[in-house]
Order: structure tokens, then C-alpha cells, then sequence
């Protein structure tokens, strides 16, 4: 599975994986890390030539796809008051 | 006050969410009668949806919702108030121009209302893949690592010894030389209290600092009563240690040097590599805490000659109840042990392990790692921002050394305001007097008295702790509300009223003393 070289749709398509599970966790500041985290990393590996290291990273990225996604249920699971930087929309508490 | 508190009870315990209640009267229903049977299958039915469909959306009846709303009643007192006196509106309700202080929240709805968490020096979130690693041990990995007659000893095992690797390699010690404890104060403890014990024959002195964590400071005085002596460094104004000094306080009895690599309440870095040099030269053992610093600085066990390091796990983003001793193997370190017991961690610390918690730990230790060029450019950013936006408030000050200091933690003084009157004030924020240990008690920081500072600035202190969770947004919003509640605090005070006019406060003879 992690051995083969990714094509671009592939990369693309993880990359927006990453983005719609980052958004889904309910805690204010996870959402952000991970998003912010997402973008970085995507951006930083974007110029990675070399087949084996790009293998690599996207035998990771798919790893830590599932984790992000079983951790964004979780968050949506349970669930805090928004903190006073979040504005609060539709779906709150309240 | 009273009627706050008897709210904030009442809320906590009312927080069952009211999604629990259909659930619970399927089963008081005792015959299971269609409609139970039919609301039963159309649970199920979105259970099964759940594992398959990608964009994964929790049925609202399996989330469990979690009040820590304490804001609304304050907000309800102060409503009444201003309904009362009948005042003019201070702010027009626009949601741009928000945080007025009409009381220690944010005036303006349409925003969440639990704090911001700025306290990274008493404890950090858990990481959500920390928390990943750790749920596979409380739902089906529960073997007793030590046991290694079966397979469920021996997967759990495993897994710890990977932990082990990862927490050692993020200050380039072998796994081998990782002791497993309940935290940072444990292994404090071990150190203080185990080396020199197991040389009180031939050494009767510890060397440590004033500015050091409690647990340092207490396990150093209990050492005194079994007749050891103990010199407390002092540190010059900007929390360093003197190491002229430190030379000259090592005597041929001397055990053991503790010194913290990153202080937790002045965020400032101790010169560990130079510390280290001097050990090394008088053959003097080096325990260093770094409870703090452990994944924040770069740290390295052998190019800094480090013997012995205390590790937290749960300032590094990972589960709280698991720390680690560092104990360097050559030369061998040797150190009577706290615990006796089945011999567990080589002898050194006895007691099954939790796999849950070394694992997390592990994990931990692996993203700090993974992340830290990552993480420290973001505190680093953050940091800057935050200190420059404090400072520019009047008479403010930042207490600490300016350049040896870890970006993470920032520690202000705020001249003419009470820091506890100020924390009062800032409900919106999570912050801290100071360590977390002292801050029920209203005496001021010892840390800052190590520094020279003076009580009426000790007591106007504040500290802020930024991490990888924190985001530009909360920084913003904390300088914005520091800014005016500082302002509002002052314009309340006679003193500021007194530097404004121009009185020197010291000539100034208080009566009553």
C-alpha cells in the first residue's frame, strides 16, 4: 500500500480528506491546529521529488488520515462550550 | 458570590444531557412493546451507517454534551445591576467593538463562552492522536507488560518498549536508560532523596537553586533532617544561575547539582550545557528537571553531561499520571530506590506500568519530535506577537531573562494592578499567578522574589503559556481584553491615581505598618 508511488488526484484527494475531517472536530482549538497543520505540512512536502521519500509520505499521510478520522468522531462525541473566540452558529448548545 | 457558586453546583450537576432521557426510558419500558422495538432499529440502523459513510456524523443521541458554562450567571447579576442603575449603554452593540468591562466576561453574544486556555506551564490538552494511541489499550490491549508468559503480556510489552525508544530519543538517551514514574515530582523525588542516600556514606551536599520547582525545594529540606546539607543557589535578576558560584559551592562531599533546564514560572533557560562542563570537571553528579523543557528546547543528555533528567508527560501534550527519569548507564548513576516491590524498571522504581499511559507518553514524545521545527516557529510567532502587545502597555515589565528563555512562557508584571484582581477580572482567559502549586495560597511568587523583585510587583504578576493548540485569534482577543481591563483596573486604584499625579509611591510613609 505504501510502497507505490502516489499520482496527484491520489495526494489531492488525502489532502481533502485531511481538510473536511480537521473541520469536523468540535474542539475549537484541535480544528485549528489541524488545519493549520494540514496546510503547512502539504505545502512543505509539496516540492518532494524523489519517489521513495514521496511513498513514504504518503504511506503516513493515509496513517494519519484514519487516526484524524476516528479522532474527529470522537470530538464530535463529546462535546464543550464554545470558547470566546468561537462564534457561535446554528448547530451550538444553546 | 454565594448565589454565583450555588449556580455553578447547580449546573454541575444538572449537565445530564437531556438526549440521555429517551434511552433511558427504552429500557424502564419493560415489555418491549412496537415502539420501543421500532426506536431501537432506527438506532441501530444509524449506527451501522456510521463505520462505512465517509463523511462520518454523529447521531445526536450517542454525543455526550458537556456544560462548563459558569459565565451565565454572572452575566444574568450584572444584567440586573445595569437594568437597576439604569445607565446609559456603554457600547453599541455592534459585534465588532466587543469586551467592554461591564464584568469579567465578553460583552458580546454570538460568541462561546468558555475561556481561553493560556496556562500551558500547569498542563497542556491532550494531544487527539496521543489519545489514539491510548484507546487501543482501555478497549483491548490489557496485559500486564510484565507478564511474559502470554501474548497479552507481551503485546503490551512491546508497545512499551517503543514508548521507551521514542521518549529517549528526543534527548538522544538510549531506551535503556528511561525509568518509567507517575510524573516529573516523582522523579524529582527519586533523585533528591535516592542518590543521595545511596552515597551518604562518603557525600553530605546537595546543590540547588532558589528558583527551583517545589518539589524540588521540599525533597532537598527533608534531606536536611537526615543530615545532609543543602546550598540554595541564588540567581541574579534574571533568574540565571551564577556559575562562578556554582564552582565555588561544590565541595569534595558534594552528592548531586539540581538544577531546572527551563524555570516554569519565568520561562527562563538555565545555561545546562555549561552546568553540565563544571559537574563533569568535579565529578559531581547533574540531575536537571525538565519538566519544562523536555521537547521544548533542544536538549541532549550527552553533549550537555546530564546524569539525571526528570520528564513530564503531561506538558508535552500527553496523559497526565506518567513521567520518566533519565539515569545515564556509563558512567553509571546508582540510586537507592523510592519503591520497594517486584523489582520492576530496573529495581528503580517497582509497580506495573500502565501501558495506557507509557504508550501516550510515547506517542507524545514522538510528535514533539516529529513537530518541533513546526511547533517552536508557531510559539515562537505567537510569543512574539503576545510580548510586544503586553508591553505596550504602561508600566508593564517582562520578568525574566529577555534573551535565555524558552518563547513559550511569558511571565508580565503589571505595575499598580493586584494579579489576583486581574485574574478576577479575566475570566475569559485560563491564566495563572504563577506555578499552579502556589496559586491557591495568595503569598507571592518565591521565584520572583529569587529575582529581586519587590512584593507590589511579585503579587502584579502573570503568567502566559502558549502551545501548539494556541491560535492567532486567542492572542489577539487576550491582548485586546489585557489592554482594557488593565486600563479599567488602574483608573479603580489610588495609587495609579498617585503616579499620575506624580508621587513617588516609596516616599510615601503608609501608617499602620
Amino acid at each position: 500500500m505504501a510502497a507505490t508511488v502516489p499520482a496527484r488526484a491520489q495526494v489531492l484527494s488525502v489532502y481533502r480528506q485531511f481538510i473536511k475531517n480537521a473541520n469536523q472536530f468540535t474542539n475549537y482549538n484541535f480544528r485549528e491546529y489541524f488545519l493549520r497543520r494540514t496546510r503547512n505540512t502539504f505545502k512543505q512536502n509539496k516540492t518532494v521529488e524523489d519517489p521513495a521519500r514521496l511513498a513514504a509520505l504518503f504511506g503516513e499521510a493515509r496513517a494519519e488520515l484514519k487516526v484524524l478520522k476516528r479522532q474527529s468522531v470522537i470530538s464530535q462525541m463529546y462535546t464543550f462550550d464554545k470558547t470566546v473566540v468561537e462564534p457561535l452558529n446554528k448547530r451550538s448548545h444553546g | 458570590m454565594l448565589r454565583n457558586s450555588f449556580y455553578r453546583t447547580f449546573q454541575r450537576f444538572s449537565v445530564v444531557s437531556p438526549t440521555r432521557q429517551p434511552v433511558l426510558s427504552n429500557l424502564k419500558g419493560g415489555l418491549p412493546s412496537f415502539r420501543t422495538y421500532a426506536s431501537g432499529g432506527a438506532a441501530a440502523a444509524v449506527k451501522k451507517v456510521q463505520p462505512a459513510a465517509e463523511p462520518v456524523k454523529v447521531p445526536d443521541d450517542l454525543a455526550l454534551e458537556t456544560h462548563t458554562d459558569i459565565q451565565t450567571a454572572a452575566k444574568e447579576q450584572a444584567d440586573q445591576r445595569q437594568a437597576a442603575t439604569e445607565t446609559t449603554p456603554l457600547v453599541s452593540p455592534t459585534p465588532s467593538e466587543t469586551t467592554a468591562l461591564n464584568h469579567a466576561y465578553q460583552e458580546n453574544t454570538g460568541f462561546g463562552t468558555r475561556p481561553i486556555y493560556l496556562d500551558m506551564q500547569a498542563t497542556t490538552p491532550t494531544d487527539p492522536r496521543v489519545l489514539d494511541t491510548m484507546l487501543k489499550f482501555f478497549t483491548g490491549l490489557y496485559g500486564n507488560p510484565h507478564s511474559n508468559t502470554h501474548a497479552y503480556g507481551w503485546e503490551t510489552n512491546k508497545s512499551i518498549e517503543e514508548a521507551r525508544k521514542y521518549v529517549a530519543d528526543m534527548i538522544n538517551a538510549d531506551p535503556k536508560e528511561i525509568i518509567f514514574t507517575s510524573g516529573a515530582t516523582e522523579s524529582n523525588n527519586m533523585v533528591i532523596k535516592g542518590v543521595s542516600r545511596f552515597y551518604k556514606k562518603t557525600k553530605k551536599h546537595i546543590i540547588t537553586t532558589r528558583t527551583e520547582h517545589k518539589c524540588v525545594l521540599e525533597a532537598a529540606r527533608s534531606m536536611i533532617n537526615e543530615g545532609f546539607e543543602v546550598t540554595f543557589l541564588g540567581v541574579d535578576k534574571h533568574g540565571l544561575v551564577d556559575l562562578k558560584e556554582l564552582e565555588a559551592a561544590i565541595r569534595p562531599d558534594t552528592c548531586v547539582v539540581s538544577i531546572m533546564s527551563v524555570n516554569n514560572e519565568i520561562g527562563v533557560v538555565q545555561p545546562i550545557k555549561k552546568i553540565g562542563q563544571i559537574c563533569k570537571k568535579h565529578k559531581v553528579y547533574f540531575h536537571t528537571d525538565a519538566a519544562q523543557a523536555y521537547g521544548k528546547i533542544k536538549m541532549d543528555v550527552n553533549d550537555m553531561n546530564i546524569d539525571l533528567m526528570s520528564i513530564s508527560s503531561h506538558k508535552i501534550y500527553g496523559p497526565k499520571g506518567i513521567g520518566a527519569l533519565y539515569v545515564r548507564r556509563r558512567p553509571r548513576v546508582r540510586l537507592e530506590p523510592l519503591f520497594s516491590g517486584g523489582g520492576q524498571e530496573r529495581g528503580l522504581r517497582s509497580g506495573t506500568l500502565a501501558p495506557p499511559m507509557v504508550a501516550g507518553f510515547g506517542e507524545a514524545a514522538r510528535l514533539m519530535k516529529k513537530e518541533f521545527d513546526n511547533d517552536q516557529a508557531h510559539i515562537k510567532r505567537l510569543s512574539n506577537k503576545l510580548v510586544k502587545g503586553l508591553l505596550a502597555i504602561d508600566h508593564t515589565s517582562l520578568n525574566g531573562s529577555p534573551d535565555h528563555r524558552y518563547p513559550g512562557c511569558i511571565n508580565v508584571s503589571f505595575a499598580y494592578v493586584e494579579g489576583e484582581s486581574l485574574l478576577m477580572a479575566l475570566r475569559d482567559i485560563a491564566l495563572s499567578s504563577g506555578s499552579a502549586c502556589t496559586s491557591a495560597s495568595l503569598e507571592p511568587s518565591y521565584v520572583l522574589h529569587a529575582l529581586g523583585k519587590d512584593d507590589a510587583l511579585a503579587h502584579s504578576s502573570i503568567r502566559f503559556g502558549i502551545g501548539r493548540f494556541s491560535t492567532e485569534e486567542e492572542v489577539d482577543y487576550v491582548i485586546k481584553a489585557i489592554s482594557e481591563r488593565v486600563k479599567f483596573l488602574r483608573e479603580l486604584s489610588p495609587l495609579w491615581e498617585m503616579v499620575q499625579e506624580g508621587i513617588d509611591l516609596d516616599s510615601i510613609e503608609w501608617s499602620g505598618h
